[in-house]
């Protein structure tokens, strides 16, 4: 079943509200709810944060749309808190990391699998094995600081091994972007995927920038800061995808039908029915604010919103592991590099990032030191042997 | 070793650093007139609003059902004979994730005392408590902790569980145990600082133990039971250890060297 996104008229904007006691519920069990519910947690409360901050911005440059931005900005403000304080505080800000990365690797793979465009799913295998060697780092960390699994977090669905060496991640900014889509050829699910890749890498980015100072450990201090520098890299990689010849009431509109879009995807495979209430009434939301901004749409832009989107959304896609997806990624693509926009051979890379991250890894590379010698095993590297199964 | 505590005019938090300012904040003790006073309340409200959340909290978590009882066959091991076998699991795997994390504890007060003692810009200075720690025994204590694990680990999946599982006990003192951690990987705090952080862990450590031994026994398992006093025993032993490089330390820095000696 896909979503009629035309059709469905959500709740209306001035009927949705909160309390502060439904805004903050009770959070989901860390250790017997599954992963992919926290990874929807997690993904979701990034697309909330990209609502917003879009919001702001185009209320920047666009006097006329002030009002109806921070009447639906106001909500998507309580529906971001709602979504992320469902994460219990029994997750060390690490563990919360572990996480963090279990979704970029696994939407991401998800989209990279299904994205029709194949430069853009380039992109996103690309970015996909730089995420996936920050989890072996970040667990590194874990295991050698708080003497914990990261797998009680990734509960067996995502590898933890090296991916791209995160040492070798660091670009020059100009190796960085990529070409856009076209807003006016590229299938709408492109569309979504670019935007979704954006939000969850974002708040990522935000994440890290937030907590790193919270460690006292220099070691975990470096890595956060190296590892925010890479987020930084990708929310610049994947914010170039999106076609700059789009309006600002397009791209809302996308925004819009991407948090519709995303929420969908939960509904049908949230596991949790008390969760599941919890998209159930976000995706009505999403669907009103959608109507509103499809209204402002017509009347402005006076053009027909299905130039921007089809009638009918694609498919969600799949919350589930891509194990096999990712390590044949990793088998083939490990050594690719950027050269400007185009994804190249490990001899072709551009000698503007190789200077820079000389110049950045002078003085000793944290992602290299916390996973020196780090082969991740069942319950620590401190396991004396392989649990038998 | 640098002393934790020096006094200098630089500390500008407390009242009598900023008298001034001070002065006209202690106004605002008693009401300003003309400016909205505090609202009124008898403060059990924030008690009240907490206990709705308790009333309502789902658990942490559970304890994971035991896979199989292939485990207990295989490896021979005693029936369990308590009611609640769950409950010995929990706690089995509460200081399994205690010990592991005390393991990594002990890897940064290991870092903390060659900071100080053999590269670090503040050396010891002669007659320092400190210089009577012991990098050979605090190694040895943290081979101790991690050999408490695996023994925790084997005894788990004697009796079918899993020990890669976190149970709601194991969650705990992840969480518990965080400000320790905090505490000793902080370069900023001494040796003597950090002591105090695993003195905790320690003294927490063999309550543990002493529970685990007690529990073991009422379970029936006694070479469990026997096994567990023998770590309480080390556990005793570090305790007296880090307990008497603690006090040292601090009796030395305040000048009460003849307590430190005795």
């Amino acid at each position: 079943m896909t979503l009629a996104i035309f059709e469905e008229k959500g709740t209306p904007l001035e009927n949705q509200g909160f309390t502060w006691r439904e805004l903050v519920q009770k959070p989901i069990s860390k250790l017997d709810d599954d992963a992919f519910t926290r990874v929807r947690v997690i993904l979701m409360n990034g697309i909330e944060n990209e609502a917003l901050r879009f919001g702001h911005l185009i209320s920047r440059f666009n006097g006329s749309l002030r009002v109806p931005l921070a009447q639906v900005r106001r909500v998507e403000q309580h529906q971001a808190t709602m979504v992320n304080w469902l994460l219990g505080a029994d997750h060390s800000p690490l563990e919360t990391t572990i996480a963090y990365e279990q979704v970029a690797i696994e939407v991401t793979a998800a989209v990279a699998r299904r994205e029709p465009d194949e430069y853009l799913a380039q992109i996103y295998r690309f970015g996909l094995l730089e995420d996936f060697d920050h989890m072996h780092r970040y667990s590194a960390l874990l295991d050698r600081l708080e003497g914990k699994d990261a797998n009680n977090i990734l509960q067996s669905y995502t590898d933890i091994l090296p991916g791209r060496p995160t040492m070798v991640e660091h670009r020059a900014p100009e190796d960085d972007l990529r070409r856009p889509f076209d807003r006016a050829t590229a299938d709408p699910l492109s569309k979504l995927h670019a935007l979704t890749i954006t939000s969850a890498e974002y708040q990522t980015h935000d994440y890290y920038m937030n907590i790193g100072p919270l460690f006292a450990d220099p070691l975990a201090r470096q890595l956060y800061a190296e590892i925010a520098s890479i987020e930084e890299q990708h929310v610049t990689q994947y914010e170039s995808l999106l076609d700059p010849s789009q309006t600002a009431l397009e791209q809302w509109l996308l925004h819009e039908a991407n948090e519709a879009y995303c929420y969908y995807g939960c509904v049908q495979q949230e596991s949790n029915p008390r969760i599941r209430a919890i998209w159930e009434r976000m995706l009505d939301y999403e669907l009103g604010h959608f109507q509103t901004v499809l209204g402002l749409f017509k009347d402005i832009e006076r053009r027909d919103p299905q130039e921007v989107l089809s009638e009918r959304l694609p498919d969600p896609f799949p919350f589930e592991s891509n194990r096999e997806f990712v390590r044949n990624v990793l088998a083939n693509e490990v050594d690719l590099r950027a050269d400007g926009t185009e994804i190249v051979p490990l001899d072709k890379e551009s000698p503007a990032s190789i200077a820079y991250r000389r110049r950045m890894n002078a003085e000793g590379s944290p992602s290299e030191i916390v996973a020196a010698d780090y082969h991740w095993r069942p319950g620590t590297e401190l396991s004396k042997k392989v649990v038998n199964l | 070793m640098e002393p934790s505590t020096q006094v200098s005019m630089k500390n500008r938090t407390g009242l009598q650093m900023s008298p001034v300012q001070s002065k006209e904040m202690l106004e605002t003790v008693e009401g300003i007139e003309g400016l909205p006073n505090p609202p009124e309340g008898t403060g059990t409200a924030m008690a009240e609003m907490r206990l709705e959340y308790i009333n309502e909290a789902d658990p942490l978590g559970t304890v994971p059902a035991p896979a199989s009882a292939k485990g207990m066959v295989k490896t021979g091991a005693k029936m369990l004979t308590g009611n609640r076998p769950q409950v010995f699991m929990d706690k089995l795997a509460e200081r399994c994730a205690f010990e592991r994390g005390g393991t990594r504890l002990y890897d940064g007060l290991l870092t903390k005392f060659r900071a100080r003692h053999d590269g670090g810009t503040a050396k010891p200075r002669k007659g320092n408590a400190t210089e009577a720690i012991s990098q050979t025994r605090l190694v040895e204590i943290r081979d101790q902790e991690m050999q408490h694990f695996q023994l925790l680990a084997d005894c788990i999946e004697q009796m079918g569980g899993d020990p890669t599982a976190q149970t709601p006990s194991a969650d705990t003192v992840g969480v518990q145990t965080m400000g320790l951690i905090q505490t000793i990987s902080d370069p900023r705090t001494t040796l003597t600082q950090s002591l105090h952080a695993a003195l905790a862990a320690e003294l927490i450590d063999v309550a543990g133990w002493e529970l685990l031994a007690e529990l073991a026994d009422g379970m029936g398992q006694k070479e469990m039971a026997k096994r567990f006093r023998e770590a309480l025993q080390h556990e005793n032993e570090h305790l007296r250890s880090i307990r008497s490089w603690y006090e040292s330390s601090v009796l030395q820095e305040s000048g009460s060297a003849a307590r430190a000696k005795a």
